[in-house]
């Protein structure tokens, strides 16, 4: 996808940026492919790798990224591409004032990817956000429940497979054992 | 006529007449007055017009029209009870504050005494500990509120109230003791005409304010967190803990809480009017020689109302200019703080008393 | 969930998960509680008064921002993006077309961007006159809250003025806004910052160093610097704990590198460092709204760029060309390049990033938007516990949580 991009736009061949070269380095075999599509540093690993690459982006003071600005996934559904998950990390660092976008590409019948809530603290919500949107399973994560949607909800909202109009069940009300029932002889 | 002369000045029937009269035409009036004055002025204070549409006709009065509507609300409102409340106590709960507010009343008196006539509805020996005595039962109200309301909020709301409540009726206390010591006298009506004295000739009237300067803010903050104004509202609390103890209330029940709040707070000012600004006396009056009775006495009613309502006021300001204490910073305030000041305050007007008369 | 461990030592029952040891009382803190702007629930474990655990749920407010943007053309997410965080909209529907313009890779032209920096300042003046009101209001500072309201409404009225609505603003487009400066305008404005800055003197006057109020905010909620990293911090909390990372200089976008102003940090990142950093960020918005006005250039507020604003109605019915564009452009809507991007602008509450993806069509691919206040939320537990249960109310007011742009 990123040459087609580059390609498309500019005619030449994708730019390898600075990190983009560290981290082939770093890791040779975990590197799929990259961008720099408007200036968007961008790499592509392998799933297995995630672990292993954050950590480096997190620990290593070449990179150094102390925040985990953005966890997300796409759904490709539509783009025909495979395959269809992309996990989206987009990382900042405040001493080299730098922007990394980390992708991770997840096929449908196996969208496990490992956790990484203990390298960022921030991660914990940003991947049950994910789970809850895309159905994307952290293996690993302490506490994988929905997030912005109920825990009956049928389905992840954001799947391109899900319809806008679909309707949810409705559900039963729930007992709550301390009703307040107002009124003086209830 | 005379006979109806008689049964008046029966003492009982009198006090009967004095409470009616002091309840029903000062207190209650004033204290519900005061809600409309509250809204009005912190509108004032915060650029706002305030409660201006409740009319009969066309006529709005301001907003007058807002205490009667306030009222007949209250009266037609359902009376709710949560589930697993505890009956009993949570119906009698809302009045023993408004009980205890009104009964302060009881001893402070508005006029100077005309002959056996008293404007006041009792002169009893232990005057201000009878005020101690009975502001310490609207505790009550508050904790039983709390603890009968069946929820979590009213809870935090009761404990909160009865532990602020009781650490600062310790030093209410004791910031009084320079009063007593000074006038020599637990009784009101005896604190007040020793007020009524002179320094330097007729120079600076012997007011409670200048004869115990520590003493009136330390009773005056005491006084202010007995009520539960602003800035001690921690037990209602209404950003964290929602109303605290009388969250469950609803209708003529929670009006009763409301008022019982106003009422104390005439009730503060009046008590502070009388023991630390010369009650009714008007200062240098007796330069004034051969003045009839009757005009002084009303002279006097209007010099008490004035500075009521100027003591109302200035709690009303208070409460619309500062943010609120936390509940243990209100209490480490009493404890750690406003108590040594006191005790200091006891120690040094003793002092001067014994090295000086 | 990582403050569980204190309730997991005592005795929990274990079949209903809710009743701890006999010290410990949960209560349940909104979602319609007088604290909780917008709405959130925090199961909060207390001992006394002493919270102990705490678990925030969200989601009340979730509207599907995300999917119904991805079922729309991209112009038509724009008023979307009004809905994000409410209290500055103007921020959001910059952020969005400038994001799209990256997509484009193309630029508004400048007097569109002097304009933009001119509404999203008053914008974030707005956000923050809220957040600190609320946080005065809550702690019992009433009137303190209802001149800053009053202020508000000033610079409402100068949002109206600009876009036609308070609110729901729906102003920038693709390549530029969708008006110019209305006549008079810079008047205006000079005359409501200076009642502004009254109003600002009068309540700093009133508040800054009022005893009771310092008492109540100082060391409370304090964080980390590490800490506030780890959990994204972005914006005046990041700031508020001492690192100056503000997007309007780390990523210089629109015209920020123009203007002169300085980026207020505190030091230990407790809610009175928030509260400075706000107050001053609110002093640093007006500099650079006037800073702004003053450079103010002359030229087109929409770039001249075909297919990527609607053509004059001269032109639609005039030629052919427009005729065309506005065709497609109704019918098939704006088609960016394929691609992806992020594009993080300073929005009231940090760092509020669009990542879009397009695949050259009218429909978006992906249209997400980070949540700068997500992450407060998230780390309420971590701020909150071992405090009193009074002290939720500064912390969370200082969070300055929007429902909107939390839950999207």
């Amino acid at each position: 996808m990123s040459e087609e991009i580059s390609t498309k736009e500019t005619g030449t061949p994708p730019e390898t940026g600075e990190l983009t070269t560290l981290l082939k380095q770093e890791f040779p075999d975990d590197v799929t492919d990259f961008h720099a599509h408007r200036d968007d540093e961008t790499v592509v690993i392998k799933r297995d790798a995630l672990e292993a690459v954050c950590r480096f982006l997190r620990d290593d003071t070449r990179c150094s990224f102390e925040i985990m600005m953005d966890l997300t996934a796409v759904d490709r559904l539509e783009m025909n591409e495979t395959p269809r998950f992309e996990m989206v990390y987009h990382f900042k660092s405040l001493t080299h004032a730098r922007r990394l976008r980390l992708k991770v590409r997840l096929t449908e019948d196996d969208c496990k990817i490992a956790s990484i809530h203990h390298l960022w603290k921030a991660v914990d919500w940003y991947e049950r956000e994910c789970f809850d949107m895309f159905g994307i399973v952290f293996e690993g994560h302490p506490d994988l429940r929905r997030i912005l949607m109920y825990d009956e909800f049928e389905g992840h909202p954001l799947r391109k497979d899900y319809p806008i109009d679909k309707q949810q069940p409705l559900m039963e009300l729930k007992e709550v054992e301390e009703r307040h029932v107002y009124g003086r002889h209830s | 006529m005379e006979n109806v002369l008689e049964i008046i000045m029966i003492p009982a029937v009198l006090a009967i007449i004095k409470i009616m009269v002091i309840i029903l035409l000062f207190a209650m009036p004033l204290g519900t007055f005061l809600t409309l004055m509250e809204r009005k002025w912190s509108a004032m204070i915060q650029d706002r017009v305030g409660p201006n549409r409740a009319n009969i006709g066309n006529f709005t009065g301001h907003g007058i029209m807002h205490i009667a509507a306030d009222g007949l609300k209250s009266i037609f409102k359902e009376d709710t009870m949560p589930k697993g409340a505890d009956g009993f106590l949570y119906l009698i709960a809302p009045f023993f504050g408004l009980i205890a507010a009104i009964a302060t009343f009881a001893v402070i008196p508005i006029a100077g005494p005309i002959g056996n006539f008293t404007f006041q509805v009792t002169d009893i020996e232990p005057g201000l500990l009878f005020i101690f005595a009975i502001t310490s039962l609207s505790v009550y109200g508050a904790v039983l509120a709390g603890t009968s309301s069946n929820s979590k909020f009213a809870l935090l709301g009761g404990t909160r109230a009865s532990a602020q409540m009781i650490s600062y009726e310790v030093f209410m206390g004791l910031a009084l003791m320079g009063v007593f010591m000074v006038y020599g006298t637990t009784r009101v009506s005896g604190i007040v005409d020793g007020q009524n004295e002179y320094w330097f000739g007729s120079l600076i009237p012997m007011w409670g304010v200048f004869t115990q300067p520590l003493g009136f803010l330390l009773f005056f903050t005491a006084l202010v967190a007995e009520t539960k104004r602003a800035p001690f509202d921690a037990p209602e609390g209404e950003s964290e803990i929602v109303a605290g103890y009388f969250l469950e209330y609803s209708g003529m029940r929670w009006s009763a809480f409301m008022l019982a709040e106003y009422v104390s707070l005439v009730g503060v000012a009046s008590l502070i009017t009388t023991l630390f600004f010369g009650g009714y006396h008007i200062p240098w009056l007796h330069l004034w020689e051969n003045a009839p009775q009757w005009l002084v006495t009303i002279l006097q009613i209007i010099k008490f109302s004035v500075f009521t309502l100027f003591f109302c006021w200035f709690q009303i300001q208070l409460r619309w200019t500062v943010p609120k204490f936390r509940f243990d910073q209100t209490m480490a305030l009493g404890w750690k703080k406003l108590l040594p000041l006191s005790l200091i305050n006891m120690f040094v007007t003793a002092f001067v008393i014994l090295a000086f008369a | 969930m990582t403050d569980m461990t204190l309730l997991q030592s005592s005795s929990e029952d274990a079949s209903t998960g809710e009743d701890f040891s006999a010290s410990v009382m949960s209560i349940e803190i909104g979602p319609a509680h007088p604290a909780m702007h917008g709405i959130v629930r925090f199961t909060t474990h207390l001992d006394g008064e002493l919270i102990v655990g705490m678990d925030p749920e969200i989601g009340y407010l979730h509207r599907g921002f995300e999917k119904e943007s991805e079922n729309s053309k991209w112009i038509q997410v724009i008023p979307y993006t009004d809905r994000l965080n409410y209290v500055s909209p103007l921020l959001n529907n910059i952020g969005y077309s400038m994001a799209v313009e990256k997509l484009y890779g193309i630029q508004a032209p400048p007097r569109a961007e002097f304009t933009r920096v001119i509404m999203g300042e008053i914008s974030r003046i707005t956000d923050h006159l809220t957040c600190l009101g609320a946080v005065a209001m809550e702690i019992g500072a009433f009137t303190f809250f209802l001149w800053f309201i009053k202020a508000r409404e000033y610079l409402w009225e100068l949002v109206e003025e600009m876009t036609g609505a308070r609110l729901t603003t729906n102003w920038t487009r693709f390549g530029g806004n969708h008006s110019d400066l209305p006549d008079g305008f810079l008047g205006d404005l000079a005359d409501r910052l200076a009642k502004l800055k009254e109003i600002m003197t009068e309540c700093d006057k009133l508040l800054t160093r009022n005893k009771i109020f310092i008492d109540r905010v100082k060391d409370v909620g304090a964080i980390s610097k590490e800490d506030a990293l780890s959990f994204g911090f972005t914006g005046p909390l990041l700031r508020a704990c001492g690192i100056p990372y503000d997007v309007r200089r780390a990523d210089s976008y629109s015209v920020y590198d123009e203007l002169d102003f300085e980026i207020p940090v505190g030091s230990t990142g407790d809610c009175f460092d928030r509260f400075l950093v706000r107050m001053e960020e609110i002093r640093q918005s007006i500099s650079i709204i006037e800073q702004a006005a003053d450079k103010m250039p002359e030229g087109p507020f929409m770039t001249d760029e075909r297919m990527m604003h609607f053509p004059d109605k001269k032109d639609v019915y005039g030629n052919i060309e427009g005729l065309i564009d506005h065709f497609k452009l109704v019918m098939e809507g704006h088609q960016p390049p394929a691609g992806e991007i992020y594009m993080p602008v300073e929005g009231g509450n940090g760092e509020m990033g669009f990542y879009l993806v397009s695949d050259g069509s009218g429909d978006p691919v992906r249209v997400r938007m980070r949540p700068p206040c997500f992450n407060f939320v998230a780390a309420m537990p971590a701020m909150t516990v071992g405090h009193y249960v009074a002290d939720i109310v500064p912390i969370f007011g200082s969070v300055n949580m929007i429902g909107g742009e939390l839950d999207r």
